[in-house]
């Protein structure tokens, strides 16, 4: 015997009367599925509490992580990707980044920003990956190269954080060259002995990988995160065979030489700040 | 046996009709000047309309022509002596990228190139061009050599893309592409580097910050090959020729866009047609920018390299 019968099938309160948690209130992690409260998921630097999972994040919450106070003074904030090739795929490339800068509130997939880190000066170029995935064209790789000549004029560290797909292919050869623009400015920076810390999140694989990300005095990255040259299903068909599990994640390329240490997210402005003092 | 590309067809059956009409007017006596005399004016113009009017995907085709010279082609007609140098004395050689001292014409240059095999099997061993990271790393140990002994450098690039396999990841392909291009952007010699071929992407780029970089007619330099290009964009390989209009990535769209420095004619019909002349315009412009070069001093060069790098890019500052 039941306590109660439901006498009509289905669910029969209308949608507006329906009670729910405010949107936002709640996190669930992507990796472990379990869930726990938005501001304890912030306050752990947008990491899982439960199984360390990095979330993807951008440019705002990574300054907001650095910076002291979350104060910082952006540089170049008003470089837009023009589009000099005249570029159209299955839409015009023009359309492409109107359309991508109204979903993401974005410019482009770089932000430069200086301000203090534990009282230490820096300069921080950071990717998006929300603008088509984090992808280098002109833009990024000027807005990286004035990030560098920005530290060199100060002579004030610099941190590169990298999550990118690769060059973006809208601009071709532009693309190819901030390769060439971008190494050519950290040549600079390192004969005037200026630290470069070049921080390398999930994703960070092609041009970005093969130019500036590789060129760290310090190659760091976050748990788990995917890099590489070649993209993990252009490798797989190159060779005919599946690839061995954890290939290419960060704690892969530790083990083969060419990062330094992976950092989680929540130590990384301490050890940071801490490992520049050092050098100062 | 000769191949042709589709366009080069109706050439080379005016060609045959000449070469027949030739060996019937030799066999019976009979005096066809003045009908050779046309048909060789017919097939020079239709050579003129059919390369003065080439679609961009036409270029590529002529860039990846099986006939056309590689690297070591080009070496053994412009170099009176060649001592190939080998290893990046950490894992082993790459076939894919050669190098060593030359001397052109009295000149020594460290002369580097990524090579492609002709044959089925030299193509394999040599990777089709595509290098793994110790090319990369052996191509930095001849520069610093090079360098070291005060002789300009010069590269060739002729790659499909640096090589995408599980190894050359574990190795580190990124890392070696990365730190050419720091390295070579500081190089106290002169550096000239040569698209002779395909220029794909980060794998030619690796050996191609240079003060001059020059293209051939009829190669191309991109950040993808139109086929990639059309697989991602497009979804599908069928639009490789709509890929290849819009990545621009022939010699004249790279020196509008100021993107390169200069490019180097070949023979009409394209460099496979007459390797000695092709070589002879090569061996001359390299012979003249590394005089021209010569005259500036160590520092001034590495300072424009890096700014003309630098000046590359296009956007709107508000």
């Amino acid at each position: 015997m039941s306590w109660f019968k439901r006498t009509v099938k289905g669910i029969q309160t209308p949608t507006e009367m329906k009670r729910e948690a405010p949107d936002g209130l709640w996190y669930q992690c992507p990796n472990c599925k379990k869930a726990m409260h938005t501001r304890e998921h912030k306050n752990n630097a947008y990491t899982c509490i439960h199984c360390n999972y990095h979330e993807k994040i951008g440019s705002e919450a990574y300054f907001s992580l650095l910076f002291d106070d979350g104060k910082f003074t952006e540089l170049d904030a008003n470089l837009r990707s023009g589009d000099p090739l005249n570029f159209t795929d299955t839409k015009p490339y023009p359309d492409r980044i109107r359309s991508t800068e109204k979903k993401s509130g974005l410019k482009d997939a770089a932000r430069t920003a200086y301000g203090k880190m534990s009282d230490l000066d820096i300069v921080v170029t950071c990717m998006d990956f929300a603008f088509i995935g984090g992808s280098m064209g002109s833009v990024v790789g000027e807005k990286i190269a004035r990030g560098i000549e920005y530290a060199l004029k100060n002579k004030i560290p610099f941190l590169m954080i990298s999550r990118s797909g690769g060059a973006r292919m809208m601009e071709a050869g532009f693309s190819l060259m901030q390769m060439a623009k971008t190494s050519a400015r950290l040549a600079q920076l390192a004969e005037a002995k200026i630290p470069y810390i070049s921080l390398l999140t999930d994703p960070t694989t092609g041009g970005v990988t093969a130019s500036y990300a590789m060129l760290g005095d310090f190659n760091i990255s976050e748990p788990q995160a995917l890099i590489g040259f070649a993209g993990p299903r252009v490798i797989k068909e190159t060779i005919g065979k599946e690839l061995p599990k954890g290939f290419q994640t960060a704690e892969f390329i530790l083990e083969h030489g060419f990062l330094d240490f992976i950092v989680d997210r929540k130590d990384l402005k301490d050890k940071l700040a801490s490992l520049l003092k050092m050098l100062a | 046996m000769r191949t042709l590309l589709d366009f080069e067809k109706p050439i080379a059956e005016l060609e045959a009709k000449l070469d027949d009409m030739q060996r019937l007017a030799d066999e019976n006596n009979v005096d066809v000047r003045d009908a050779v005399r046309s048909l060789t004016e017919n097939i020079l113009n239709l050579r003129k309309e059919t390369f003065l009017n080439l679609t961009r995907w036409q270029r590529v085709q002529l860039s990846r022509h099986p006939d056309r010279p590689y690297t070591l082609d080009y070496i053994e007609k412009i170099c009176q002596e060649f001592h190939e140098l080998h290893g990046d004395r950490t894992v082993r050689d790459d076939p894919a990228i050669v190098g060593g001292f030359a001397d052109i014409d009295g000149t020594t240059v460290m002369l580097i190139g990524q090579q492609k095999g002709r044959k089925t099997k030299e193509r394999q061993y040599r990777n089709f061009g595509m290098p793994n990271p110790e090319g990369y790393r052996k191509a930095l140990r001849l520069m610093k050599l090079a360098e070291k002994f005060n002789k300009p450098i010069v590269t060739l690039i002729d790659t499909p893309g640096a090589f995408p396999g599980l190894e050359a990841e574990e190795r580190g392909q990124a890392e070696a592409i990365a730190r050419n291009l720091r390295e070579m952007c500081v190089l106290k010699v002169p550096v000239i580097c040569i698209i002779i071929g395909e220029g794909a992407s980060g794998g030619a780029l690796g050996i191609a910050i240079g003060d001059r970089v020059l293209m051939l007619e009829n190669s191309w330099y991109s950040v993808i090959s139109p086929e990639n290009c059309s697989t991602i964009l497009w979804r599908s390989w069928d639009y490789k020729e709509q890929a290849a209009e819009a990545l621009k990535p022939t010699a004249t769209d790279m020196l509008n866009n100021k993107l390169i420095d200069g490019i180097i004619e070949e023979p009409l019909g394209g460099a496979h047609l007459d390797w000695d002349d092709m070589s002879n315009r090569l061996k001359e412009r390299i012979l003249s920018e590394i005089a021209e070069l010569e005259k500036v001093s160590p520092q001034d060069r590495i300072d424009a390299r890096i700014e003309k790098f630098c000046s590359m890019g296009f956007f709107e500052e508000a």
